[in-house]
């Protein structure tokens, strides 16, 4: 058993804390900010030379800059916050030691010097090759040595969340099943050993390929199997910003799954069809057929999409369930406007829910549609959809958490808390702006990863349409108003940990945590005793909004040459 | 709640609410219809991709192209050959760093088989201003059959990042009435 003298008991929330895991939560997360900083940078100069007016950067640099953006924000940042999400869903939550905090430590080290020796191979200027770093296009050695090392690393940090659930398990520090928001990091952590090992398998024969140890790589079953890591990494994302959304309804409003039952069966949708997605980046490519096509982008009939479309209800059905338990009845959106929206890590979470449904989500599907696809393929739609997906989901519910875990982990209050309070409003404000424009880019046919669309340098020309320069413009105005906001989250975050007034600690003696609004909110099953007309009303608008934007999108592919 | 283990130990057997009971249903038919519609488009639409591809070298790709642009080339433009292939033919797309070669010359409303690949790197095939993206790798031949059904001056972008000239890398398509 556990040295007692290795905890510490949260006096907030009267969670029994493992300090050894503390500490690494504290770390990860830290690298995982000073990373988001970088990456965000880099995002905001690549938004300034796309936009035809300002045209920052020269070629050379705009292309190393969007490699290192691509790098730093989807690969390090959120990889790192997962690894903290991990072991504060299972050592934290589940009130156990972490298993073999050493071996954690080796982890992350890793994954630092994965990440550090990428970046510098970027930086270098010989790999520019995107973050995706399709053959045959060649990187230096190290760029494919730094994402193997720093995969690895991650790696361990799953292993260690398994090994922790284990000692939980074995050693009683929790009674019945796991905690919802547990098991969807166990989710996450699932897909995360496929994601990989996928990644393993492709990156390690193009290492060798780079050194010339291996003569040939098919640039076909490269893209296929780096994308079994690439598109599974997201489903990572959204496995853990989903146990994500459940904490933070929890922890600020009381919110109590309106079915435990539910909620974890569109968990294990997502480990049982996610990692079908690999098709999505190959829909039109030559060689591969169409049932393969359909079956695989489809995740089998959709299977994965019911599983988010069940989160979308469930997630603000629990809060609206526990704000009318509350007394706030009023009406159909009274819980709503009731809700504690000054409270940065709920107005974060519950705009990072609405965007990722109605931007990322809808769009994400109707890109994935086999053959409106055609209209749609490197295009800027698809970093339209991603930007709304990764960075107003995945990130900007990050960000919301951690003003619970700076108090929480780092014992902080949080410093100016007006600026914290504003900050997810500008960066969602921002977010949604990149991304609505640059869906709008893409719909009229603009190329992604693109330094010139005025093709100034070409023999031939070529004009996209007016509107399609004045989106580039309008997206590089929204790039500044979320790196305003991504500015605010650091400044508030780093300022917290530096210089936030501590809280004080109690030596460990209570056991398990007895939230005190888990008991406001009743013992078992809200829906059961309260009806969500709000939630209804809100899912009703999002499955109309779905449905006329599916086939809309049917109806611009029909306007097309017809093609066979 | 979500963050404590369930406070109903056998949670398996709780009832499901309704109003999440219509919404599973709801939405996992809305998934069948999106899956079917697939299908569907397959026998009704126009705008398909066919599974026909073959694997080829640059050396083979080359070869073919320049047959063709030896046989039917029309006039010259900024040094690239403009071909005009008779209608149902056989036409060939090359794409390598940093250009779309030759420029092609097609009847509104008739219909070709046009096979692309590339000689080097991945390119991308993005059509405008009609909006149409496929994906050229090299060692694959991918052929699609289609008809222009308006008159007018095309552009072939290059939509997958292909190094320091990508974005000086585009071609032509005619279509004459």
């Amino acid at each position: 058993m556990a040295n007692a003298a290795v905890f510490r008991t949260c006096p907030a929330t009267g969670l029994k804390i493992h300090r050894p895991a503390e500490a690494l939560i504290k770390a990860n997360a830290v690298t995982a900010v000073v990373f988001l900083a970088v990456g965000g940078f880099f995002g905001l100069l690549v938004a300034l030379t796309r936009w035809p007016a300002v045209h920052l950067l020269p070629a050379d640099w705009f292309y190393l800059a969007l490699t290192a953006h691509g790098l730093d924000v989807l690969l390090v940042w959120i990889i790192f916050f997962e690894i903290a999400i991990l072991y504060f869903a299972s050592a934290i939550l589940l009130n156990s030691r972490l298993a073999a905090p050493k071996l954690a430590w080796v982890g992350f080290a890793l994954m630092l010097a994965g990440a550090v020796i990428t970046n510098v191979a970027v930086l270098q200027g010989g790999s520019s090759v995107m973050f995706t770093s399709y053959v045959p296009m060649k990187a230096a050695p190290h760029f494919y040595l730094g994402v193997i090392l720093f995969a690895v690393g991650a790696l361990i940090g799953c292993g260690i969340f398994f090994g922790t659930l284990v000692i939980a398990r074995q050693e009683r520090t929790y009674k019945g099943s796991i905690p919802l928001v547990t098991f969807g990091a166990l989710t996450a952590a699932i897909i995360a050993v496929f994601t990989i090992a996928s990644g393993a398998i492709i990156l390690i024969p193009t290492l060798l390929w780079s050194i010339g140890l291996v003569s040939y790589i098919d640039p076909l079953m490269y893209k296929t199997v780096w994308w079994a890591m690439g598109h599974s990494s997201q489903q990572i994302n959204v496995s853990a910003h989903v146990a994500v959304w459940y904490a933070i309804a929890a922890i600020v409003v009381g919110a109590k799954p309106l079915s435990e039952k539910v909620s974890r069966m569109a968990f294990l949708m997502y480990i049982l069809f996610l990692q079908l997605a690999s098709a999505h980046h190959l829909l039109v490519e030559p060689g591969i057929s169409s049932e393969w096509k359909i079956f695989n982008t489809s995740y089998a009939m959709y299977l994965a999409v019911l599983g988010s479309m069940i989160h979308g209800m469930t997630v603000p059905g629990s809060i609206e369930a526990a704000q009318r338990k509350k007394g706030y009845t009023n009406g159909l959106f009274g819980w709503l406007a009731k809700a504690p929206w000054s409270n940065p890590a709920f107005a974060g979470m519950f705009m990072s829910l609405v965007l990722f449904g109605f931007l990322g989500g809808i769009s994400g599907v109707v890109l994935g549609t086999e053959q409106i696809n055609l209209i749609m393929h490197n295009t800027l739609y698809v970093p339209g959809h991603f930007h709304a997906t990764v960075v107003a989901g995945t990130t900007l519910a990050f960000m919301a958490v951690t003003y619970l875990l700076v108090p929480l982990i780092f014992q902080r209050e949080l410093v100016l808390k007006k600026v914290a309070q504003w900050q997810p409003y500008v960066f969602a404000v921002g977010v949604s702006g990149i991304s609505l424009f640059m869906m709008g880019a893409g719909t009229l046919g603009v190329a992604r990863r693109h330094w010139d669309i005025g093709f100034a340098d070409s023999l031939l020309s070529f004009d996209y349409p007016a509107t399609a320069f004045l989106m580039m413009g309008l997206n590089g105005l929204a790039a500044i108003l979320a790196a305003l906001g991504g500015l605010m989250y650091i400044v508030v975050v780093v300022g917290s940990i530096l210089f936030g007034k501590r809280i004080g600690e109690q030596p460990a003696e209570r056991p398990a945590p007895v939230p005190t609004e888990a008991a406001a909110v009743g013992a078992y099953g809200s829906a059961e005793t309260l009806s969500i007309p709000g939630t209804v009303v809100l899912v009703g608008v999002f499955f109309t909004a779905f449905v006329l934007y599916y086939f809309v999108n049917w109806k611009y592919l029909s306007e097309v040459w017809p093609l066979q | 709640m979500a963050i404590s283990p369930p406070s109903q130990r056998i949670w398996w057997k709780e009832p499901i609410p309704k109003t999440e009971l219509v919404w599973i249903i709801i939405a996992f038919l809305w998934g069948l219809v999106m899956f079917f519609m697939m299908i569907y488009w397959h026998i009704a639409g126009e705008q398909n991709l066919s599974n026909e591809a073959y694997r080829t070298t640059p050396e083979a790709f080359t070869e073919k192209t320049q047959a063709m642009v030896a046989q039917y080339t029309v006039r010259d433009e900024v040094g690239f050959p403009v071909v005009a292939p008779p209608p149902g033919s056989d036409v060939y797309l090359i794409a390598r760093l940093w250009q779309f070669w030759p420029i092609l010359e097609f009847k509104k409303d008739q219909t070709y088989r046009l096979h692309i690949s590339s000689l080097d790197w991945q390119h991308g095939f993005s059509l405008q201003p009609v909006n149409i993206n496929l994906q050229i790798h090299p060692g694959y031949e991918m052929v699609v059959t289609l008809t222009p059904d308006k008159a007018g001056e095309y552009s072939v972008v290059c939509n997958e990042f292909c190094g320091i000239g990508h974005h000086t890398m585009i071609g032509k398509i005619y279509v004459t009435e």
